[in-house]
């Protein structure tokens, strides 16, 4: 793990014909989502491809909060959550169409409770996917940025945040479906859920999403914003000395981030059909961060693979061997951690400086 | 480009992956099994596995069904309900496989009965539960309320225990479960002196000993699961609490766990169940000889195992009737189906698609094993919704 903490040494603004060549693969990335996968791969396959990339917008999040920024969050599985529960309320209750939604039935509750009732509203809903994570995450990030709490204490303060979110749903059954979560939804806007061509529609949706964050996220990056949170990832105490708020730089990115994975969560409980406390909580949250280390945590690009990478690793690995898969995903994270502490893109790159050279010599 | 390729990866050989609708094709018939392979759950889940495969290697030794092997498919459920819904749909829309044994938990099973509803693709569930719940497309091998909970109550009363104590872990099971026992003692003039639940995987419980303790119950109702069994008996001993003076009924320890909360912890107190390793029935002296031939002599059969290699004899009988494996003519058929098994007789009922089965009180001996104390004298008809019991009125609604 300590190569993955180490400090990089950041190279200067990228020269104008590699930014030709990256939107010349962005767009062929693009081609490849929309229009062959729907083509070749059966609903099933798109459905996981879906759910992959639904975790590569956190991973884009974290790649920014992280990678650009410096902020190891450990918890970005509660704004996912938060997000995938605004969705799966709306959709429960929709469902229920005035009644109550199953699980509180069964939990002995016997009137809507008054946090539900404006979740019937699916603008309310939508509107509180982003809402609810992005003030959550200006209330914390306000807090803890302005008191210099960086580092380790700021991954562990997210990683508890994390812990105490699912202690919290599992104990509220009545209110939140307990450990079981909220599943079962049978419209999405009009479409049943399960039908082969909405599950088509959700899947071009989230690659949309994917795709709009992405540009957005390397437009920031790239702007005079992006160097001043470098800056502060590499020297926060120099920019604050040149006269910038270091805190601000940080809670803007952070709740950007958490924005992302909100947004994530919600188009997650259509696709996948289920939101329950075990997709946010601690581990689920590690397993992004290691997904954008394996893909590359210095590049906006490698934490979008990593997440596709690792999510396909994942479910290849425990449909060929569902008694050890485990131990195989953990020694594939575990060769790329060592032999390349930046990740694939970094491995890719290096390979690519080495082509150059040759042919420069 | 590198996401592009890792993208395309994704979509496997479909010439390979593609099967024949319901896995009715070729010279074998495919089966799922979905259990937790890794995570809390799989101590328990994986002895279930293990006898669901016992049940298809005997089918297939006598023959098969419709002159065709059964093949099993094995997914891991990880512990995580929703890799149980994934699972399941990938049993099921990529392998087509004929039905699918599988789940342990409440909640996995919740987690899954959306994929096998939109599907219309047929799960057996092998465990005991909270009954409340029907649905077309699940077969339920375990007891419901009215084969196991119940009758423990019944049990207690007629021991003279009028003051209970609820202790259970904090999920779905445990929460019903409790529900359906406080209406039965307020109509059964029994009094709940406390109710406390716990989180899955929680062991600390000096506590929650403690305010028992205090409580001075006649008797503990316990609806723990998994790991915190170990703790919570391991406390009850060192605070002096014994099965004469305050005897705690379980309905989910079997064989299985005894071993691993350790037997001086637990011996002579009484759990519920239908099926126990000790039961006298010929096919379960045949069941314990073949499951111990295979996978070792130190192996103890359970409720649950036996539930689950139920289910596959009982489907593939179904299987038989309807001359198919088409889902609807399985369900068709699988009504009124009569077996003897393990635990004595059991029969489908087409309505419901739970098992009449026949409820067993047993004391936990110092071998380990479980020794049968009183049984329900015949099967009893499954009842879900509680419909037959007047005090259970509005628990469904």
């Amino acid at each position: 793990m300590t190569a993955v903490l180490e400090k990089p040494t950041q190279k200067l603004a990228p020269k104008e014909p590699r930014q030709w060549k990256g939107a010349a693969v962005f767009v062929a990335v693009a081609v490849v989502a929309l229009v062959v996968m729907p083509l070749v791969l059966e609903p099933f396959r798109l459905g996981l491809l879906a759910k992959y990339l639904c975790y590569a917008i956190v991973a884009l999040g974290i790649g920014l909060a992280w990678g650009q920024g410096g902020m190891l969050t450990l918890g970005q599985g509660v704004f996912f959550g938060l997000g995938g529960y605004a969705m799966g309320m709306y959709l429960k209750l929709n469902d229920a169409g005035g009644d109550l939604p199953d699980f509180m039935v069964w939990s002995g509750v016997e009137e809507l409770p008054a946090l539900w009732a404006p979740f019937g509203n699916p603008v309310f809903a939508l509107a509180m996917v982003v809402v609810v994570p992005l003030v959550v995450a200006v209330a914390l990030g306000t807090l803890v940025f302005r008191q210099r709490v960086r580092g380790a204490y700021f991954a562990i303060l997210t990683q508890a945040l994390a812990a105490a979110l699912v202690i919290l749903l599992i104990g509220q059954q009545g209110l939140t479906g307990g450990t079981n979560g909220l599943t079962n939804f049978f419209d999405f806007f009009g479409n049943d859920v399960a039908a082969e061509s909405t599950q088509r529609g959700l899947y071009l949706t989230v690659a949309i999403v994917l795709g709009v964050l992405y540009l957005g996220a390397w437009q920031l990056v790239r702007s005079r914003f992006g160097r001043l949170l470098l800056a502060v990832r590499d020297g926060e105490d120099r920019v604050r000395f040149l006269g910038y708020n270091p805190a601000t730089v940080k809670t803007i990115t952070f709740a950007i981030s958490a924005v992302m994975a909100g947004i994530a969560g919600a188009l997650f409980v259509p696709v996948v059909g289920i939101i329950s406390p075990a997709l946010l909580g601690v581990v689920p949250s590690l397993e992004l961060v290691v997904a954008v280390a394996v893909g590359g945590r210095f590049a906006l690009a490698g934490a979008v693979l990593g997440a596709v990478v690792m999510g396909y690793a994942k479910t290849y690995f425990s449909e060929e061997l569902p008694d050890a898969w485990l131990y195989l995903q953990g020694a594939l994270f575990i060769l790329v951690m060592t032999l390349a502490p930046k990740g694939i893109v970094g491995v890719a790159a290096a390979l690519r400086d080495r082509v150059r050279k040759e042919a420069s010599a | 480009m590198v996401l592009a390729t890792a993208l395309a990866a994704c979509g496997g050989d479909p010439a390979t992956t593609e099967g024949t609708a319901s896995g009715g094709g070729g010279d074998t018939i495919k089966v799922g099994l979905l259990h937790s392979l890794s995570g809390t759950m799989a101590i328990s889940e994986v002895t279930v596995r293990d006898a669901e495969l016992l049940a298809i290697e005997e089918i297939n030794k006598a023959g098969g069904v419709l002159g065709k092997q059964l093949e099993p498919v094995v997914e891991d459920g990880a512990s995580d309900w929703p890799t149980f819904a994934e699972k399941a749909t990938k049993l099921i829309a990529q392998d087509k496989v004929a039905t699918v044994f599988g789940g342990w938990t409440s909640a996995s099973r919740k987690a899954m009965l959306p994929v096998f509803e939109q599907r219309k693709a047929l799960l057996w569930y092998p465990v005991q539960y909270e009954g409340l719940e029907s649905s077309p497309y699940i077969f339920y091998t375990g007891a419901t309320t009215n084969q196991q909970i119940i009758p423990g109550l019944d049990y207690l009363k007629e021991q003279g225990k009028k003051k209970l104590f609820l202790v259970g872990s904090d999920y779905v099971f445990p929460r019903t479960a409790n529900k359906i026992i406080k209406a039965y003692a307020a109509a059964n003039g029994m009094e709940i002196l406390g109710e406390e639940y716990t989180p899955l995987g929680h062991t600390e419980y000096s506590t929650l000993t403690n305010k028992v303790v205090q409580a001075k119950p006649d008797a503990v109702f316990n609806t723990l699961n998994g790991d915190s069994n170990v703790a919570f008996f391991k406390q009850l001993k060192s605070a002096g609490v014994t099965a004469e003076s305050m005897p705690v009924l379980s309905v989910s320890v079997a064989e299985e766990e005894v071993t691993g909360i350790g037997v001086d912890n637990i011996v002579g107190h009484p759990v519920a169940w239908n099926y126990y390793q000790t039961t006298e029935t010929p096919a379960n002296a045949k069941f314990v000889e073949a499951f111990k031939a295979k996978y070792g002599a130190a192996k103890v059969t359970s409720d649950p195992m036996e539930a689950g290699y139920n289910a596959v004899y009982l489907w593939a009988e179904a299987v038989k009737k309807a001359g198919s494996v088409e889902v609807e003519a399985v369900k068709k058929a699988a009504g009124g189906i009569a077996l003897e098994r393990p635990e004595g007789l059991v029969t489908i009922d087409g309505e419901t698609q739970h098992m009449y089965k026949t409820a067993r009180i047993g004391i936990i001996q110092p071998d380990g094993l479980i020794k049968e104390v009183w049984n329900s004298g015949e099967p009893i008809k499954p009842d879900p919704y509680l419909k037959t019991y007047p005090w259970a009125g509005g628990l469904a609604s």
